[in-house]
């Protein structure tokens, strides 16, 4: 008999979902994650005393609706300093475009009638899509064989959806779907700032940029993302990103998930062919009906499987998922309060002049380079709200690109070098940050991948880019969340839809494991 | 005469005197074929044994050492990616012998096991001595081989190396295999030729070899199937089902490539083919030709073919839609275009479906062999 009805690995946000769905559906299920704190990317530390950083993730924008009611992440303490916060593209000179609302619905600064009404045109459009390939984040991506057990019905609505577009609409949105995103900004605005902006955004988190192919796709992606009801949403959780991970372990709590954290998984137990359970590094060894992976499927497969459960041609599969990281992650400790050129703090500062800037970012990547001048995502949780920071002091934390996965210089010298460009490009924004910083905390890609197993330090567990999107997500074989090894699935970020805290894979996942169970 | 061919890189004889002459070679008295172009490849380490079991259908840890298995390996789906011959050297040393090359796969398959891999094509020659007189041959040369059963092998020294001899062969007659480095091989084949000149002995080409093969029932790679990794069209490849292989599967080793999807294809017998021994009447080559039913419906097709001078029959292999092979082979036809004097004549010749080996003599497995 065994001593669970599931059995999760890994407690982050899918983990966490997944557990409570299948909890709230009445089965004994048990987490386990292998860092003493559970919550994943969405955990905050307390690097240094006095303060609170958010650990990967600092902003919301794709938080599933379903995991946002059904967990009650409102009564479990979530709340939000706001739900759209602006974005501010930082310029040199001081001549800041701030964006509020949904996507950027209202722009203010200096920038020509033109520019404003081409951008209207353009976001409209795209956030129509967006709202268009929204409903197909909530489902299991289709697959192309008989029995494999698809949501016809719900197939068909979303494909009336689509066409609901219109003729033409429908037209442009085949046109565009598989277009790079520069060519777009290009065709249809003029400032370098906003081009810039929208650019950056496409590609936060990728391992592609602004001219890559297909790349547009991702900034449809981004769009696709809602907040409580609110698509195209930039939120804040109050008190800091780990309110998230705090209310989805009370909702898992109170659903009854049992939750076990420090405890390393060195393998998944495999019998005649059936995932019967999992051995921990300390020997213990606990058994499940169904074992369920919400870590990345490389380490699923090649190293808690191993390849001996595995076919060949299964195992290169897994071993040849991209997944690269890009992205750096910066927090500092502020002794004051840094000045953007007048940039309002409570806002999302991003310094990414033009769409030239961003890719010439990335095409340093492409050698195991470090950019010169990388491009960035700033927020200064201490701005918003008190609490992050002693009084007078600030807290700031940047994602910035692109930082080599691979340095081809070695990784000690490449993390010195990218915060060196890193801080020097802050300084240009802001005047005398430097002498301000108390501490310092700087992530290249591979220290992700070491502190988080993110495999190469990429945030969605595999690439997001068109080719392992949707039911090719991460490759088709387990896209529909089970495995060929019958007891085991997976409900990580390496599956649709992918990373970004929104808690849907591993909701999906959960979903299916209830409907098959059922069938 | 004078009639060559490539295979795996090298050119080879198909003919070197007479192709009914060095047929009877094998079948009368005793033949030597050079086997050098087959594909070697060394397995060692600590987890050989689980890693062929990994690889290949049949049980690679329990073969003995010193012993030879026949073995075949698929892809995930299931489907043949080759067939050869498995040799223990060692507890933790293999060699396996085929027909393709598949050394990326074989290395893939290697991640997460405690093996080497490596091809040793060039650094095994190898000759194939095969006949009811070929253990007296051998004898003859010093070797002796009369306690030495089927699928097991013998060292011995020879020309200061080392010679291997294993009692295997691709005839279906009295036969045997030998393994030397290359720096030896012409001596050896030398002191063969010697030793053997009063049994007649003959070196063969493909040509006699292929007549034997095909009355031992014996297939080929890229004759009597498609490796999964070279077919292109979809549905070429074939399972170990549909190519009369499952017997050697061993369902209870533990997992091996391709087993979910068999058993899948067991449970449900979903195989669409079968491979099935055909008597034809008449004696045309029917090689290539398409099968019907009822001489109306196309139910399969002729993968080797040739008259039979043993059994004094027309025999083919051919692969068959299920259940033409079995409850509906009653009424089976070949379709046979005949050149005669400059016209095609359409044939429609009646097939039987027959047991294989079509010719399966008694001295093949004699232990100690006749002393012919």
């Amino acid at each position: 008999m065994p001593s669970f009805d599931a059995i999760v690995i890994g407690g982050g946000t899918n983990g966490l979902a997944c557990a409570t769905r299948l909890a709230q559906a009445g089965q004994r299920v048990l987490v386990i994650e292998g860092r003493d704190k559970l919550g994943g990317s969405t955990a905050e530390t307390d690097p240094w005393p006095g303060y609170r950083s958010p650990c990967l993730s600092h902003l919301l924008t794709h938080l599933d609706p379903r995991v946002e009611t059904q967990m009650k992440l409102a009564d479990h303490g979530l709340s939000f300093v706001d739900r759209n916060i602006p974005s501010t593209a930082l310029a040199l000179d001081g001549n800041h475009l701030v964006l509020t609302g949904a996507a950027g619905d209202t722009i203010s600064g200096l920038i020509s009638d033109a520019d404003r009404t081409a951008w209207q045109g353009l976001r409209k459009r795209l956030m129509g899509f967006a709202g268009a390939l929204a409903p197909f984040r909530a489902m299991t991506p289709p697959r192309l064989a008989k029995e494999s057990g698809n949501q016809y019905l719900k197939l068909a609505q979303l494909g009336l959806g689509l066409r609901r577009l219109g003729r033409d609409e429908f037209r442009e949105f085949l046109r565009l779907a598989l277009i790079n995103i520069a060519d777009v900004l290009e065709d249809d605005l003029a400032d370098d700032r906003l081009r810039g902006l929208v650019a950056f955004d496409t590609v936060l988190g990728a391992w592609m940029g602004p001219r890559s192919p297909n790349s547009l796709f991702l900034y449809l992606n981004r769009l696709s993302g809602e907040i409580s009801g609110k698509r195209g949403a930039t939120a804040l959780p109050r008190s800091g990103m780990g309110s998230v991970a705090t209310a989805m372990i009370q909702s898992a709590k109170t659903a009854g998930v049992e939750l076990k954290s420090g405890a390393m998984v060195e393998r998944i137990i495999v019998e005649n062919d059936r995932a019967t359970g999992v051995a921990l590094a300390s020997g213990e060894e606990i058994s499940a009906t169904t074992v369920i992976s919400a870590i990345n499927p490389k380490t699923t497969f090649l190293d808690l499987v191993g390849p001996r459960h595995i076919d060949t041609g299964f195992a290169n599969r897994t071993r040849n998922i991209r997944s690269r990281g890009g992205a750096a992650k910066l927090h500092l400790a502020l002794k004051g309060t840094p000045d953007f050129r007048g940039a309002n703090l409570r806002s999302r500062l991003v310094i990414a002049p033009s769409i030239r800037s961003v890719e010439d970012a990335f095409n340093a990547v492409k050698y195991g380079e470090v950019p010169t001048r990388p491009v960035m995502e700033i927020i200064l949780p201490s701005a918003f709200e008190a609490g992050h920071a002693p009084d007078g002091h600030h807290v700031l934390s940047a994602i910035v690109q692109f930082a080599p996965h691979e340095p081809k210089d070695g990784k000690e010298s490449a993390r010195n070098a990218m915060l060196e460009n890193t801080l020097s490009v802050l300084e240009d924004h802001a005047p005398g940050i430097r002498a301000l910083i108390e501490h310092s905390d700087f992530l290249m890609p591979y220290d992700i991948e070491d502190r988080y197993g993110m495999a190469g330090g990429n945030w969605h567990h595999g690439e997001l880019a068109v080719e392992q999107m949707l039911f090719l997500r991460p490759f088709p074989a387990v896209a529909q969340y089970s495995t060929p090894i019958a007891g085991l699935w997976l409900a990580g970020a390496g599956n649709h839809p992918g990373g970004g805290v929104s808690g849907a894979p591993g909701w999906n996942a959960a979903e299916r494991i209830l409907s098959r169970g059922r069938s | 005469m004078n009639k060559w061919a490539a295979w795996g890189g090298y050119t080879t004889a198909l003919e070197l005197s007479d192709g009914e002459m060095e047929y009877s070679a094998i079948r009368n008295s005793a033949s030597l074929y050079d086997l050098c172009p087959m594909v070697k490849y060394r397995i060692s380490g600590a987890d050989a044994g689980a890693y062929l079991n990994r690889l290949t259908i049949r049980n690679a840890a329990i073969l003995a050492v010193g012993s030879v298995h026949y073995t075949a390996w698929c892809d995930d789906e299931g489907k043949l990616l080759d067939d050869g011959t498995l040799f223990r050297w060692a507890d933790t040393e293999y060699m396996l012998c085929c027909q393709e090359r598949h050394l990326p796969w074989l290395l893939d398959t290697a991640a997460g096991f405690d093996v080497a891999v490596a091809e040793i094509t060039e650094e095994i020659a190898a000759l194939s001595l095969q006949g009811p007189c070929s253990a007296s041959v051998l004898n003859a040369a010093g070797f002796d081989v009369k306690a030495l059963k089927p699928f097991r092998m013998a060292r011995f020294a020879f020309d200061g190396g080392e010679l291997t001899v294993s009692r295997t062969g691709f005839t279906g007659d009295l036969g045997y295999e030998l393994w030397i480095a290359p720096d030896h091989a012409v001596s050896l084949w030398d002191k063969l030729m010697e030793a053997g000149a009063p049994w007649g002995i003959r070196p063969i080409g493909t040509h006699a070899l292929d007549t034997a093969r095909i009355e031992a029932g014996f297939i080929v790679a890229n004759a009597d199937f498609i490796p999964a990794h070279q077919a292109l069209r979809e549905d070429r490849v074939r399972s170990p089902f549909e190519m009369a292989l499952d017997w050697m599967i061993d369902w209870d080793k533990g997992h091996f490539n391709g087993r979910r999807a068999l058993v899948a294809e067991r449970n449900g017998s979903t195989s669409k083919w079968a491979l099935v021994g055909l008597d034809i009447d008449s004696n045309v080559s029917t090689e290539g030709s398409i099968i019907y039913h009822d001489k109306k419906r196309e139910v399969g097709h002729i993968t080797a073919a040739t008259w039979s001078p043993a059994t004094k029959r027309n025999i083919a292999i051919a692969q068959l839609l299920r259940p033409y092979h079995d409850q509906k082979s009653d009424n089976l036809w070949v379709e046979v275009y005949a050149l005669r004097e400059l016209q095609y004549a359409k044939l429609m010749l009646r097939a039987k479906v027959t047991p294989r080996p079509f010719f399966n003599p008694a001295r093949r497995r004699a232990t100690p062999p006749g002393n012919y």
